[in-house]
């Protein structure tokens, strides 16, 4: 691979990477031949974004590699080769990316103002491609709006909060902190905002419902947020019923940025589930979100050799799924999340949904 | 000037004498060089001297002209005293480290000689604290012999294109190797962290560069620890000068001029790491 960035493209790119940062510890790297994609998954899982960079994006865009090339590495050293967003704005003319897979290394040269060259080899690991289930053409609710409206959405919500409740209606989307329990509820701060159809540029509810998730990840894709709005593009929230990702993206003719984000599944809500969880569980305790409850949130992620047409995942048997629940390291309050990887045809798009092969029984990490 | 910090009783038995009417651009100096707790301070004609080493491989070096001082009163060729830096710093910062316009504190010191504490006055706001420091045996500074006839390699920047480098130099690097060269790459930082390599290359025709004078290619690796100490005073300065002589020691010397256009001196010197096979 072998790819030049100019001008502001460098620090979209910079804020690209910052904002990644924000949710994963590696930075997952592939060049298809549609663009560049840049994906992280945060350590719980509940979390996922992606860049699509078009060859556009890039003054030069050369994939030079067989197909299927991808890598990770850890993001911070990615971040550092940005470090300053504000001088890099300053001082950076162009940015070239250039892969080498025989010494494998990524080299990252930034040509500065005064002839100042600042050039990183990075070493990379080979991996599998990282990529969540999720279809946002498929989601029943669709709301658009400028970032400013969810930027300052969220503000209102104390920082110790972690979870708040979204509902939308016909003709509006109605945000309050989610209490846990009754014995809380007498003291707890309520919080509840109400935005009308009217604030947002688009406002489409086909099926009127209520998700719930982490705010900590809602501010996390504040890199989402804030990205969108420094390049003045508006931001799109698809999202279906409990349990099914909410999918935050910012898309423009040349990129391509979607974040996301697990929804708590709440038991009244089980016969809405869809074909990702037909599975039959035991249902937590009523209205106690404290126990580990695997299933609250999901994001499914899957491996696949074999690209097939999108389809949905096929549902995996409960002993598999509680076999890599046991061997997750630690769990998240009410945080669950499918996990494996994708090893799609260079043809696919990020955001297809593939037909699953085998799901591993934990993520690409291992698989080195 | 604060009358305050006019001749004091007792000034007769000083053999230093020297009075500051602000003492912030002193404060900045000292603690851009406090990276150990023992300074020796050299006063001779020309001014203040105050060095600090860190482990017999690095020697900083502040240098205070006396025209800085409003007051500088010596009577003998040289004094010499060493004093812990750490306490004459929060002594300086008694009154707290406002910057605001207008509230500055003035400085006055007196050294009585060999074995007697060093005195300082300080003023602000008609409020005086008397602070005293006592002084240790002063120990005897490394002569590095550094000397300009062995001068190498020697590039002379604008501070604000290094302090760009330096702030995001990849900590996790031990060593810092510079590579001077009279041909490609010219002059170069590298460093070899833990996510891989990272090279900051400036051409020899650079906005940046006001003197370029390489006669032979060298590359020599520093502790990263040690050179990182030289970063504060990297920040307060506006021109750098890096050279390397014969043996590959490094000299860098910052020059830093204050508010009210005032220049000091602060220089570094440090012992090359290791022999590095030339690639």
């Amino acid at each position: 691979m072998d790819c030049v960035a100019t001008g502001g493209n460098v620090k979209v790119l910079a804020k690209a990477v910052h904002s990644l940062s924000r949710i994963g510890e590696d930075l997952y790297l592939e060049p298809l031949d549609d663009g560049l994609t840049l994906r992280t998954v945060n350590s719980s899982r509940s979390a996922f974004a992606c860049f699509l960079l078009s060859p556009l994006f890039f003054q030069k865009f050369h994939v030079s590699h067989g197909r299927g090339f991808r890598c990770k590495m850890p993001i911070k050293s990615v971040q550092a080769v940005f470090r300053s967003l504000s001088s890099l704005e300053r001082t950076v003319e162009k940015c070239h990316i250039e892969l080498n897979s025989e010494k494998s290394r990524l080299t990252f040269t930034l040509h500065c103002k005064h002839g100042l060259l600042k050039t990183h080899n990075l070493s990379f690991q080979d991996c599998e491609s990282l990529q969540a289930v999720f279809d946002k053409e498929r989601c029943a609710n669709v709301l658009q709006a400028q970032p400013r409206l969810l930027v300052d959405t969220v503000l209102h919500f104390p920082p110790s909060l972690e979870e708040v409740k979204a509902s939308v209606t016909a003709d509006r989307l109605l945000l309050k902190n989610h209490v846990e329990n009754d014995a809380d509820q007498a003291k707890a701060m309520r919080t509840e905002l109400c935005l009308s159809s009217e604030e947002f540029l688009h406002f489409s509810v086909s099926a009127p419902t209520s998700i719930t998730f982490c705010l900590k990840e809602l501010r996390v894709s504040d890199g989402v947020l804030v990205f969108a709005e420094s390049t003045d593009l508006p931001v799109s929230m698809h999202f279906d019923e409990p349990g099914s990702p909410v999918v935050l993206s910012v898309t423009d003719s040349v990129l391509e940025a979607n974040f996301v984000l697990a929804t708590l599944s709440e038991d009244s809500h089980c016969n809405h589930d869809n074909g990702h969880k037909k599975r039959p569980r035991t249902p937590p305790p009523a209205d106690d979100f404290m126990c580990d409850d695997m299933d609250s949130y999901l994001i499914a992620m899957e491996t696949s050799e074999m690209a097939g047409p999108s389809s949905r995942t096929e549902p995996r048997s409960s002993s598999e799924r509680e076999q890599e629940e046991e061997q997750r390291p630690h769990s998240k309050k009410f945080c669950s999340f499918f996990f494996g990887s994708v090893l799609p045809t260079s043809s696919q798009t990020a955001n297809q949904t593939l037909q699953n092969q085998d799901v591993l029984a934990s993520d690409s990490e291992d698989e080195q | 000037m604060p009358l305050s910090t006019r001749s004091q009783d007792g000034d007769e038995g000083c053999v230093l004498a020297a009075a500051l009417d602000n003492v912030r651009n002193l404060s900045n100096i000292l603690k851009a060089i406090s990276f150990k707790d023992h300074a020796v301070f050299t006063a001779t004609r020309d001014g203040l001297k105050v060095t600090v080493e860190d482990s017999k491989c690095l020697q900083a070096n502040a240098f205070i002209q006396t025209d800085v001082f409003q007051e500088f009163a010596l009577r003998e060729e040289s004094v010499g005293f060493q004093v812990n830096l750490t306490v004459l710093l929060d002594c300086l910062a008694i009154f707290g480290c406002s910057s605001a316009p207008g509230v500055s504190t003035a400085l006055r010191m007196c050294y009585n000689g060999y074995g007697y504490p060093l005195t300082l006055y300080l003023e602000e706001g008609g409020v005086v604290t008397v602070c005293k420091i006592n002084t240790q045996e002063p120990e005897e500074p490394i002569d590095f012999d550094f000397c300009s006839t062995n001068v190498t390699n020697k590039v002379i920047l604008q501070s604000e294109s290094l302090k760009e480098a330096f702030s995001e130099l990849d900590m996790t690097s031990e060593v810092l190797q510079i590579t001077m060269s009279p041909s490609q790459p010219f002059f170069r930082l590298s460093t070899f962290g833990n996510s891989g390599n990272a090279h900051y290359d400036y051409p020899k025709d650079s906005d940046m560069m006001e003197l370029f004078q390489c006669t032979k290619t060298q590359t020599n690796r520093y502790k990263m620890s040690l050179l990182k100490s030289s970063t504060k005073a990297l920040a307060l300065s506006c021109k750098a000068s890096v050279r390397t002589d014969s043996r590959g020691f490094l000299s860098l010397q910052y020059l830093v001029r204050s508010d009210d256009g005032q220049i000091c001196f602060v220089e570094y010197y440090c012992c090359p790491d290791e022999e590095v096979d030339e690639e």
